[in-house]
């Protein structure tokens, strides 16, 4: 049992070196806007250890520098990290059913896009030290690059930040694809998000909603309708 | 800044956390219904193909080095990549691309 948690904890800190190498790059990006909202390093690097959201901090960081209330700041926070309640859903089918209330708060602190991608794709049952052994790396990663954005500003050069920041992405391709290959239903669902992400994104119309609101909105939409479609069985649900 | 900084990160960091646990610690039980439980399985695929397009395209210095990253990241992963691999293939592509574009 002990060398399980330790076999998780060494593979999660392994698959999480790419995500930390994403979060340092992206969020250098993030501590220069909490620099121009008149943040200082401490406290942009708290904020990163803890929240871990990149659209979430960058729209808080904003509000903070405008003098929003406080009220507002949550409202808003809770809109762009909404997606997150519905990774939470999916873990939630993805652990053992029996895993300790201790445990699963303890996950719950880094939920994160990439983290949850990581540890979804997992084959079986998802050990919770894997998601540890991802956010022991990842966490120091976010905060650092972020204290880095704030202290040093622009002084990596852009050719490296321009690169780094496309290892996140890498990332997700690893992930989506490899099932897609395997399953028609998935590749069709991967070029379907594609073209409807583009067009959302494209038509003007819908610029007034956020970047956060549009993935919760073509997720849900999109996954109910192959649900419905599409019905998994059971003995399917873990092959993946 | 009138208000104090910490207190807006404390609230941003609750509502966050709120969010992240409440469905892992509230649902304990494996869900059976189909429509639902198929709802989850595809969440995490569709979820990371809309956030990688068209968001990939902007994220680096030119479209065409991300445009470049985006083929070969999807190339590389079809034919078995490792996640480690495919995201530092990523890189490099980029980094390449735009020493010889920008």
């Amino acid at each position: 049992m002990i060398t399980d948690r330790k076999k998780w904890f060494f593979k999660g800190m392994r698959d999480g070196i790419p995500i930390m190498l994403g979060y340092f790059a992206v969020s250098i990006a993030l501590g220069i806007s909490a620099r121009n909202a008149g943040m200082t390093a401490p406290q942009a690097t708290i904020a990163s250890a803890l929240i871990m959201a990149s659209a979430g901090q960058y729209i808080g960081f904003t509000l903070i520098a405008a003098g929003a209330s406080y009220l507002e700041v949550v409202v808003m926070e809770a809109i762009a990290n909404a997606r997150y309640l519905l990774m939470s859903c999916a873990l939630s089918q993805k652990v053992d059913s029996a895993l300790p209330l201790r445990h699963r708060l303890l996950m719950g602190l880094w939920i994160t896009d990439e983290i949850f991608g990581v540890s979804v794709s997992v084959e079986g049952r998802l050990n919770p030290y894997y998601n540890y052994g991802m956010a022991a790396v990842a966490t120091p990663g976010w905060a650092l690059g972020t204290l880095m954005g704030v202290v040093l500003g622009n002084v990596l050069p852009v050719r490296v930040v321009s690169a780094l920041s496309v290892g996140l992405f890498g990332m997700f391709m690893s992930i989506f694809v490899p099932p897609a290959r395997k399953n028609r239903i998935i590749a069709a669902l991967v070029v379907v998000s594609f073209a409807a992400s583009y067009a959302f994104n494209a038509i003007s119309a819908f610029d007034g909603i956020s970047s956060g609101m549009k993935i919760i909105l073509l997720t849900v939409v999109i996954s109910l309708g192959a649900a419905l479609l599409f019905p998994v069985e059971k003995e399917a649900d873990h092959a993946a | 800044m009138r208000h104090n900084v910490y207190l807006y990160i404390l609230g941003m960091w609750l509502v966050s956390y709120l969010i992240r646990v409440l469905p892992l610690t509230l649902i304990r039980r494996e869900i059976t219904n189909r429509t639902i439980r198929s709802f989850l399985y595809y969440v995490p695929y569709v979820t990371l193909a809309v956030m990688t397009f068209p968001a990939i395209l902007t994220a680096t210095q030119s479209p065409i080095s991300a445009a470049l990253a985006l083929i070969l990241g999807l190339a590389l992963a079809w034919f078995g990549g490792s996640l480690f691999q495919v995201s530092v293939a990523c890189c490099v592509i980029v980094f390449v691309a735009e020493l010889i574009i920008c």
